[in-house]
């Protein structure tokens, strides 16, 4: 089979639209599993035991099951408890909960590298326990976690083909759709290769980036 | 469960002091750190404690800070108990809304300065007072740079912990925690992870600080020669109690308890 620059050239532009999508829903799903994660983090951290138990529990659930199984699990077994979701909806739902549960696990290793002397620094000029997390935890936590909160970005965004099975029109429900009506799938499954490829490297240099100078603007440098 | 009936409410009569250690216990499971103490202080008294590590000497700053439960009797400051909070007429363990409210009188520094390093030495001493004690950032801004001035800090004030020394944080130390207007301050071995070239800028501060009138020091060290220069009484602690207490001059040149004399002559050698 001769790669066919003509089909390439028709194709790309819808490839390119999917790509949007695709960028759409791993921004989406990052930012809701960045904030359930923190909250799943945090709520270890609490002094109700049931509720630390209970929130351990869930995360250790989802991270020894498969996404696509959550995927599946939100979208059609939803449905039979009165739950109708759209496929994006579903599908954010399942893959920010899916990474809400691994970047938990980077917010407690963050945290829990706080030395205990910060926190009796917090007691000794009487913040709040909210003000001190907010004020002096959380933002010495939260940089020498960036590597590992950037590695979990580039999965998700890596992750989003899964959402396809649902049908979101992303990046790879468009190359399947093309390579379906056309019987040629060399040109799009090589297109969302190099897309990824392309968007996956400079995620990472752009996060560390990001790391090195929000390091030098706290002074940790 | 202790029987807390005995424990009055909150101290009255002539003499308050500042601080009141009444039988306060402390154990670790078997190990008992603190074998009911009974210590009173004055206001804008300099109070020392010394003695061998282990005897309990930081535990009585901690729990004073209340970073460390009380394991029996109730400490109170300025009247009122610290420890315990008075329901129904009786002292029950104070909750965490009181306890906050308890500890505003009460400020600390510690051996390992915990500064917080991603703020600049202005900001530390500005954290407090913005967040807690509700100022505006001008008049923390302006009660801040005051105190830096005070501890020789006001040209380093946008510089970040990690690029001072160890005698520098320290006062930054000071400076933050003098910056709630604390009744009472706690200085637990702060000079002890100083290089000693560095130590006389950190003692220099403290002794300025005395003659302060409105503040009520307790200070842990193993200064032997700064604790004689400073205090207005040393407590000599062994094995959870006080062994013994009196006016600098009195321990240091004639201790009555045999376990002083053998703590003071084993630092003198060692030094």
């Amino acid at each position: 089979m001769q790669w066919d620059w003509e089909f390439t050239a028709e194709i790309l532009p819808k490839m390119l639209w999917a790509t949007v999508n695709t960028l759409m829903a791993a921004g989406i799903g990052y930012v809701i599993a960045a904030v359930i994660g923190l909250l799943f983090a945090l709520a270890q951290r609490t002094p109700f035991r049931s509720l630390t138990f209970i929130v351990r529990e869930v995360v250790e659930f989802i991270r020894s099951t498969p996404l696509i199984l959550q995927i599946f699990f939100v979208y059609y077994v939803g449905p039979e408890y009165g739950l109708w979701l759209s496929p994006w909806v579903a599908g954010m739902i399942a893959i920010g909960l899916h990474y809400a549960a691994y970047l938990s696990e980077v917010y407690r290793g963050g945290i829990e590298s706080i030395p205990k002397g910060q926190w009796e620094a917090c007691t000794a000029i009487n913040l709040t326990m909210a003000q001190s997390y907010r004020r002096i935890i959380l933002p010495q936590a939260i940089p020498p976690s960036i590597a590992g909160m950037g590695n979990y970005l580039v999965s998700i965004f890596k992750d989003t083909p899964m959402l396809s099975v649902i049908g979101v029109e992303e990046l790879m429900q468009a190359a399947n759709a093309v390579g379906g009506q056309n019987y040629r799938y060399l040109e799009p499954y090589t297109i969302v290769g190099v897309i990824f490829l392309i968007i996956s490297l400079t995620a990472a240099s752009a996060i560390r980036g990001f790391e090195g100078w929000i390091r030098r603007k706290l002074g940790m440098e | 469960m202790e029987d807390l009936t005995s424990y009055p409410l909150e101290l009255t009569g002539p003499d308050i002091p500042m601080v009141r250690f009444l039988n306060v216990r402390k154990s670790y499971g078997e190990l008992i750190v603190l074998d009911n103490l009974n210590l009173d202080i004055s206001p804008n008294e300099m109070v020392t404690i010394i003695g061998p590590s282990g005897s309990g000497k930081t535990t009585v700053l901690r729990m004073l800070m209340t970073l460390e439960t009380i394991g029996g009797g109730v400490i109170y400051v300025d009247g009122k108990p610290l420890t315990h909070m008075p329901k129904n007429g009786a002292l029950v363990p104070a909750d965490a809304r009181y306890l906050r409210k308890a500890r505003s009188s009460i400020g600390m520094c510690f051996q390992h300065f915990n500064l917080f390093p991603h703020m600049t030495a202005l900001q530390n001493c500005m954290e407090g007072p913005v967040q807690v004690l509700g100022l505006s950032g001008r008049e923390a801004r302006e009660r801040a740079e005051e105190l830096l001035m005070m501890v020789g800090m006001i040209d380093k004030k946008d510089q970040h912990p990690s690029r001072l020394s160890g005698g520098q944080q320290q006062r930054v130390a000071i400076a933050r925690a003098l910056a709630m207007r604390p009744k009472v301050m706690l200085f637990d071995e702060v000079t002890s992870a100083l290089d000693p070239e560095v130590i006389g800028e950190v003692t220099n501060v403290i002794r300025d600080l005395t003659t302060r009138h409105s503040l009520t020091m307790l200070m842990v060290t193993h200064q032997m020669g700064f604790a004689r220069d400073i205090s207005d009484r040393v407590c000599f602690f062994f094995g959870g109690k006080i062994e013994e207490q009196d006016s600098p001059d009195e321990l240091f040149s004639n201790p009555k308890s045999k376990r002083t004399q053998q703590f003071l002559s084993a630092v003198k050698a060692a030094d």
